[in-house]
């Protein structure tokens, strides 16, 4: 994520939203972009799919699993109770409760394609591998 | 698919909400946005109603394509009659307040009567209910969105609000949403503050869905490519809008002290350049650009204004960034009334989008006093002792703080140019059609534009008519009334779907038409789009006939009629309009004295 080339526009909301709703729906994205001082600065951000993932440790069903190959926690909806147990675990306020489904949503990396990332028109949000320290090793996918 | 298919109707008088369905035979005749607003009003007000009356109505009005993935979807108007004109107004806005409303649940929103006391509007989807805003009236558009936000604990909420300016009648007054987005012309905010409604606050969670959501993808990311491959459109991205300023002077088309020149000295200190250009101390007024939602242009300006300059240098409240400089407000800040103060122009702008007025109606208003002060009709001891002489970057910001806030001078200013200046006795420096104000493209260098304005149904405006290259390539007014009305009736459609005219260097008009066919429901054509655009020009001007106007003000102040252009491309022209005028009713299918034919009302099925 790199604020700086983010504009507000909130194509990746919108893009986030329809890949995992159908509709257009910024409030069900499970990325987010927050604006401050008038504009002068948009963040985008979502989960960063932690190693040491608190929302995972703490769910009580399960519910939440590791995605060997994308590296991505997941929500196992059927085992998902809507405890919000992750949601209040998580540092970084990117779980969130759907009152619709009664169940959590979080970032999934859309399969390995995310949506956020190919909707961006400025670059902002970039998908690539890192190593454990942060640093980049390879990039797969770069808008 | 892609309405809600529902609008919210709120009458302030016995405080009712109620929602209803949307229309969708108008919403197919109409499109949506501009159009479906127009139809909505004229079925449900009387145009002769006095605009600040209770029995005008004010319409919030999205459109098919706002809130999808189209780029540029977050447009929404407003719709009312207008105190500034008598005339019908509409004015578009970007920013996240129209898309929100939509994901609210609501296609429209339709406001009418009158409160007794001062109320906002919550809308959180389908909880929507009145509060009392006794705590918020006096407020700027800035407090009250924070007040708002705050009051229910939902920084999620945008807010459409009106500042002083809109609660006192200033007849200019603007709606501004998200800060610095704003339904800025014609006084809709006037209208808003005349039915105590300060504000329009939503959120929603609904979401929008489209006919064929699997092609609408694939088209609408086609045309985002499309935009971004585009060298204008990437130029807006950069300069914002304000690239427009070099070309207006080079071709002699600036407006410039009140109109009695058409080229200004000092526009390089004010243009996009001088945004960018960084100071001997690092300071650039320019810190980035923005979007409206949904955009992927971005031409939004964030500026900074020098801590040092006279305007804020002991005031630390506005020593943040916020919204700069676009062509129009340095333009109605800069050459019209003589300024070359950029830190100048970009606090009159932050002071516009604070205490919400048009910052091109403003310019224009506080020229004409200029010069009326310059010709000691008014005097400094109308003007609380301000010298209101052209070039007076001082005098810019204190009166526009004083129209704001309507204090002083800033009462006789917040009147508008045409009232101000029958009020000396000098109606011909009014710079205005039908008492909206010009904004920065000289009609004796650009014939077209003059036809446009003169047309206009909400008054002189730029934004409804392209005729730019015409008007570039030749400069007499021949062939300038065919251009206009097919351009004034494809913006009618551009203004209906939910986008943003800024893509239109990029998208033609199959490119909309892909887009909208892909996104709503039944076969959306360019033919089928132009006619409804055609409609919707002559439900505006029925609007207008029946509020009263006639073809006499279809018209240009004298000294665009009679007063040769003193310099640049178009030195010694006048414009032209006599010529042009009667052909253009003809090509409208209109009478000599511009009433549309009863053929003409029958083809548009409007009779």
């Amino acid at each position: 994520m790199e604020p700086d080339k983010c504009t507000g526009c909130l194509q990746c909301e919108i893009a986030c939203s329809f890949e995992h709703e159908g509709v257009f729906n910024p409030a069900r994205s499970r990325i987010r972009v927050f604006e401050f001082q008038h504009g002068r600065l948009a963040v985008p951000y979502t989960c960063t799919q932690c190693e040491a993932a608190w929302c995972q440790k703490v769910c009580p069903t399960g519910a939440i699993v590791l995605d060997d190959q994308l590296g991505a926690k997941l929500v196992r909806t059927e085992a998902c109770v809507g405890c919000k147990a992750c949601a209040i675990a998580c540092p970084y306020g990117t779980i969130e409760y759907n009152p619709l489904s009664g169940k959590v949503d979080k970032c999934d990396l859309c399969g390995g394609d995310p949506q956020c990332v190919t909707a961006c028109p400025t670059g902002a949000i970039a998908y690539m591998e890192t190593s454990l320290s942060g640093t980049t090793v390879n990039t797969t996918a770069e808008a | 698919m892609s309405w809600q298919r529902q609008i919210l109707r709120v009458n302030l008088t016995d405080s009712t909400i109620r929602a209803e369905p949307l229309n969708m035979q108008w919403a197919s005749d109409y499109i949506g946005e501009r159009g479906l607003g127009t139809k909505y009003l004229w079925e449900n007000m009387d145009p002769k109603a006095e605009p600040l009356g209770p029995d005008n109505v004010l319409i919030f009005a999205t459109g098919p394509l706002t809130g999808t993935s189209a780029s540029t979807s977050g447009r929404y108007a407003v719709l009312t009659k207008s105190p500034l004109t008598g005339a019908i107004a509409c004015s578009n806005s970007g920013g996240k307040f129209g898309a929100e409303l939509k994901y609210a649940g609501y296609d429209l929103l339709l406001v009418e009567g009158r409160a007794e006391e001062p109320v906002y509007l919550r809308i959180e989807d389908g909880d929507v209910s009145l509060h009392p805003a006794k705590k918020i009236w006096g407020k700027t558009v800035w407090e009250t969105e924070e007040w708002i936000r705050q009051e229910h604990n939902n920084p999620m909420l945008k807010v459409a609000t009106i500042g002083i300016a809109g609660e006192r009648g200033v007849r200019y007054a603007a709606v501004v949403n998200d800060l610095h987005r704003a339904a800025g012309r014609s006084g809709v905010g006037a209208v808003m503050g005349s039915k105590n409604l300060k504000a329009v606050a939503a959120r929603g969670t609904c979401g929008v869905s489209v006919d064929d959501p699997k092609r609408f993808m694939e088209v609408t990311s086609r045309m985002k490519d499309m935009l971004a491959g585009d060298r204008g459109t990437r130029g807006l991205t950069k300069y914002g809008t304000n690239a427009m300023m070099d070309t207006m002077q080079e071709f002699g088309g600036l407006p410039t002290r009140n109109f009695k020149e058409v080229q200004f000295e000092g526009y390089d200190k004010v243009d996009a350049r001088a945004m960018l250009a960084i100071g001997a101390d690092g300071h650039r007024n320019l810190v980035t650009n923005t979007a409206c939602f949904g955009c992927t242009i971005a031409c939004g300006r964030i500026s900074h204004i020098h801590k040092d300059h006279f305007t804020i240098v002991n005031r630390k409240e506005y020593w943040h960034a916020s919204g700069g400089l676009e062509y129009e407000t340095a333009y109605a800040f800069g050459p019209v009334v003589g300024i070359d103060d950029i830190d100048a122009c970009t606090f009159a702008g932050y002071l516009m989008n604070e205490h919400g007025i048009d910052p091109i109606s403003f310019g224009v208003t506080l020229a004409a006093a200029m010069e009326l002060f310059e010709m000691g009709v008014i005097s400094t001891e109308e003007t609380d002792g301000i010298e209101l002489k052209f070039g007076n970057a001082q005098a810019l910001t204190v009166m526009a703080e004083k129209t704001g806030k309507q204090e002083g001078f800033g009462e006789v200013l917040g009147l508008g140019s045409r009232r101000m200046c029958e009020k000396y006795g000098y109606p011909e420096l009014s710079m205005t059609v039908k008492g909206q104000e010009f904004a920065g493209y000289d009609s004796r260098a650009l014939q077209g534009m003059g036809l446009g304005y003169a047309t206009g149904n909400r008054g002189a405006c730029h934004l409804k008519h392209d005729t730019f290259e015409v008007d570039m390539e030749d400069q007499t007014g021949s062939g300038k009334a065919e251009p206009c009305k097919a351009s004034q009736d494809w913006q009618a459609v551009v203004d209906s779907s939910g986008l943003c005219m800024f893509t239109m260097g990029a998208w033609g008009p199959e490119e909309f038409a892909e887009q909208l066919d892909a996104d709503s429901e039944g076969d959306w054509t360019v033919d089928r789009m132009t006619e409804s655009g055609e409609r919707i020009w002559n439900l505006e001007r029925m609007f207008n006939m029946a509020a009263g106007l006639t073809s006499a003000d279809d018209t240009l102040p004298q000294r665009l009629l009679k007063d040769p252009a003193p310099s640049g491309t178009a030195k010694g022209r006048v414009n032209e309009l006599d010529l042009m005028l009667p052909e253009y009713y003809r090509l409208r299918g209109w009478t000599d004295d511009g009433q549309p034919t009863t053929e003409t009302l029958k083809r548009l099925g409007l009779g």
